[in-house]
């Protein structure tokens, strides 16, 4: 079987709406059709991997510890958009340390969010085949 | 040119399954293949062969359920998403122990699998959302 290059965009807050949760569940469950995977985080995407999400108030369950599996899974390419975190008032140091192990390089532990400009994240796009967005 | 087709929101509160179907229906007439459509999030309120839209009004499901039949369509119905909305068929009534089911013809439930699937096979993935 060919592979492809996926890129699954996350565009919506992690709460609000349920897109967030519902990309993550195609992420994990594509990951075992061995493609190339990455994740891009723009608008108020950013705001699925913020560290310290707290949803005891809301009744909804908090599903980002989930992110912290997706290196085991071999999804490693998490592109954060740089002007949505600026735009907001946030940096890298706000969101959670998601990392992988890489298995190229003696299974060092290496951080899996990328944060990219958006004329980078644009030429990323260019490259994939198949662009799911949420 | 192969076509895989994603549907991520559903029936009237949104046009995404409008775009979708009048798409599919013109990407068919010029002699274009569909792989699959495939309904998540909202969108597998699609499926539901439960809804009553005024006679004045488009049937969205039934204009789905009729192209299906005329050209041999594909239309899945992620299971998860269908679980969560109450979309059901007859094996998933019988097996959550539900009093009935309301897919519509032409209409299957299965795994997020086939998407990824339709992904992977089709040339190009077309996204219909918000």
């Amino acid at each position: 079987m060919s592979v492809k290059k996926f890129m699954y965009v996350n565009r919506k807050a992690p709460y609000g709406t349920i897109y967030a949760l519902e990309s993550l569940e195609v992420v994990l469950i594509g990951a075992a059709f061995e493609q190339d995977v990455s994740l891009a985080f723009v608008d108020d995407g950013v705001y699925q991997l913020m560290k310290g999400q707290d949803t005891s108030e809301v009744g909804m369950k908090n599903f980002s510890p989930t992110y912290n599996a997706l290196g085991d899974y071999d999804v490693n390419k998490l592109y954060v958009e740089k002007e949505s975190l600026e735009e907001r008032g946030l940096t890298v140091d706000d969101l959670m340390p998601l990392t992988y192990e890489d298995e190229n390089d003696d299974y060092k532990e290496k951080p899996s969010i990328r944060v990219v400009t958006s004329e980078e994240l644009s030429a990323i796009m260019d490259e994939q085949d198949v662009v799911l967005s949420f | 040119m192969k076509f895989g087709i994603l549907v991520n929101e559903g029936p009237y509160n949104h046009q995404a399954s409008d775009t979708a179907y009048q798409f599919t229906k013109a990407a068919l007439e010029k002699g274009h293949e569909i792989f699959r459509v495939f309904f998540y999030n909202d969108g597998v309120n699609n499926g539901t062969r439960f809804g009553v839209p005024p006679q004045d009004d488009r049937n969205i499901t039934k204009l789905w359920s009729e192209l299906a039949e005329k050209h041999n369509l594909d239309l899945v119905v992620c299971v998860a998403a269908a679980q969560r909305r109450g979309i059901l068929d007859a094996d998933e009534a019988k097996r959550h122990g539900k009093d009935g089911d309301n897919i519509a013809p032409g209409f299957r439930i299965s795994g997020l699998g086939q998407l990824i699937e339709a992904g992977i096979q089709a040339d190009r993935l077309v996204v219909f959302g918000d």
